[in-house]
């Protein structure tokens, strides 16, 4: 099966200001593709010339078969899209933007379920206006998803949501996910690419620096882990840096810090017990994807984007 | 989250998008209110004002209509100048920079449409508002009705095009929602200078009357007077707002931005 998004080779710069070099991604039937990178990565640029609202310099861009630009009037009623500042009316009620907006598509999907579904239903005869970030947001979520999209590009998905809100939103992705659409998530936040993703793509200054599942890109950045815990009896520092996954041992007061690969936690454990010492106040400290972020780019995954 | 299983497609036969957009752009202009308030409300208030004060219900001249009689079409052309080029361009701006034409363009329907929804929606408006003043003057003051009719809707069509034209324009080349509505008010009023609202047309110095009659609204007030005396409008008005039509909507089209 072709894959539902190709972008080759995409290039756009502003003026002087490269905001795009070099980006190539594929994004497959049914999966959730995370985009993820620090601020002014290009990320929202890369989405932006695939939903066709941008022109790219340089590059290929195939959505569902189609060129964003050329077939974009065709492209709009199988995208779903959530731009990252995009208003709607701002004296239009909840419930009349929802069924306004599910009327320009083909096969709409049914807009009450989808705001009872967002918790908008206490709003739906507020204006736009009058709704707090966190609603704006969620009626945004909704209008992307109000047409039946086969794709749905999404930027910056649960900014400004409160933490149960996020969640909430998370699982109704993972049901948009379980009907087949396939989902392009731009995010900076790293516990959404771990819930979410099926792949993350990993963008800075404008290139791709990684794609992989969130567990491959945590593992291929190398991030030693740390296990640290009080033995029931001293134990010599020898018995551990002689394991080939360890790479340092430290003692801070009478805990053991011990540091190395993902394997370094079965083979220590392994041989504590070999020795009859038990590990008390044993905590393993793992890499996490914001930890892989970091280590990849150098950067810190800021809040805004 | 129930929306899960309910969301999936359901085929509605829905009316147009386009009509509904329309509608909605039209029940927005109300809740807006520039247009209600200043463009309908205020002159209507003025029409029955003047129509009370004594001194303006006497003919200009013997047997010619009166001061209120020449009033009936500016506070016509007040309402289109106010809905064209303060409420139009205000909310059009508006929608370009809160991103509303940017999330169109994302949607089968299109910017384009919006635009074209706003400008129905305005229009709707001033058909409202004319058949209302009109009404209002003549059961409220006993003013007759343009004796040419026919003349007098080709007028205010011109009239309306070209006005609509230019809050288009302004639109196109304002950077934003702010300097769109100044724009809009600082050409408001010069130009109601020159249909007539301070000092009626007849009375200015000849240089004023003169640039007037190639002003939008004065050549709008030129246009009603001659249907008013039963002639179907000469054609220096009628080609003077052509032009302002076909010029400002290729200067509108030629500079618009949709972010």
């Amino acid at each position: 099966m072709p894959p539902v998004i190709e972008v080759r080779n995409l290039h756009k710069r502003y003026g002087n200001n490269v905001a795009v070099d070099d980006v190539s991604l594929t994004v497959e039937e049914g999966e959730i593709l995370g985009i993820l990178g620090p601020n002014g990565a290009g990320k929202t640029t890369t989405v932006e010339c695939v939903e066709g609202l941008r022109v790219p310099d340089r590059g290929e861009i195939k959505v569902l078969g189609l060129d964003p630009r050329r077939d974009h009037a065709e492209l709009t009623r199988r995208l779903g899209v959530q731009l990252q500042d995009g208003q709607i009316q701002e004296r239009l009620e909840v419930a009349e933007a929802l069924e306004l907006y599910s009327s320009f598509y083909p096969e709409p999907a049914d807009w009450r379920a989808l705001m009872d579904g967002l918790g908008l239903a206490g709003k739906a005869k507020t204006r736009y206006a009058k709704l707090s970030g966190g609603q704006k947001q969620r009626l945004s979520i909704a209008l992307a998803l109000v047409g039946s999209p086969r794709v749905a590009i999404l930027d910056e998905l649960t900014t400004g949501l409160d933490p149960q809100a996020r969640r909430d939103t998370w699982e109704l992705i993972e049901g948009v996910r379980s009907r087949g659409v396939t989902i392009v998530l731009v995010t900076h936040f790293m516990e959404e690419a771990e819930r979410l993703c099926d792949r993350v793509a990993l963008i800075d200054a404008g290139r791709v620096v990684m794609v992989d599942t969130p567990a491959g890109l945590t593992e291929r950045a190398r991030i030693e882990h740390r296990i640290q815990f009080r033995p029931s009896r001293p134990v010599d520092d020898a018995l551990l840096t002689s394991l080939p996954d360890v790479s340092s041992v430290t003692r801070r007061g009478e805990l053991v810090v011990v540091t190395g690969n993902s394997d370094a936690l079965t083979a220590v454990t392994a041989v504590l017990a070999r020795n009859r010492i038990v590990a008390e106040r044993l905590r393993v400290e793992q890499a996490s994807l914001e930890d892989a972020f970091v280590e990849l780019t150098g950067k810190r995954p800021d809040a805004t984007s | 989250m129930s929306a899960l299983s309910t969301a999936a497609p359901v085929t509605v036969k829905h009316g147009s998008a386009t009509w509904r957009l329309t509608k909605a752009e039209i029940k927005l202009c109300v809740r807006e209110k520039t247009g209600p308030l200043w463009g309908v409300g205020f002159p209507l208030i003025l029409l029955v004002i003047l129509g009370n004060v004594p001194a303006l219900r006497e003919p200009v001249e013997a047997g010619g209509p009166t001061y209120f009689d020449l009033y009936v079409p500016v506070i016509i052309l007040f309402n289109l100048a106010i809905l064209a080029l303060t409420a139009l361009p205000t909310i059009l701006a508006g929608y370009r920079e809160s991103g509303v034409l940017r999330r169109m363009r994302t949607t089968p329907v299109g910017p384009a449409r919006v635009l074209a929804a706003q400008l129905v929606a305005n229009f709707s408006i001033a058909v409202v508002a004319v058949a209302l003043f009109l009404t209002v003057a003549g059961l409220g003051f006993g003013v007759r009705l343009p004796q040419n009719l026919a003349g007098f809707a080709a007028g205010w069509l011109l009239a309306a095009a070209a006005l609509l034209s230019i809050g288009l324009m302004i639109t196109a080349l304002a950077p934003g929602r702010g300097p769109a509505t100044a724009i809009g008010t600082v050409l408001f009023f010069p130009m109601m200078f020159f249909a007539g609202l301070w000092v009626p047309i007849a009375q200015m110095p000849p240089l004023l009357r003169n640039i007037s009659h190639y002003t939008p609204l004065g050549a709008g007030m030129q246009a009603f007077q001659d249907t008013y005396q039963g002639h179907f409008p000469s054609a220096q008005p009628l080609v003077t707002l052509a032009c302002y039509a076909v010029v400002c909507a290729i200067i509108a089209v030629r500079w618009f931005r949709w972010e």
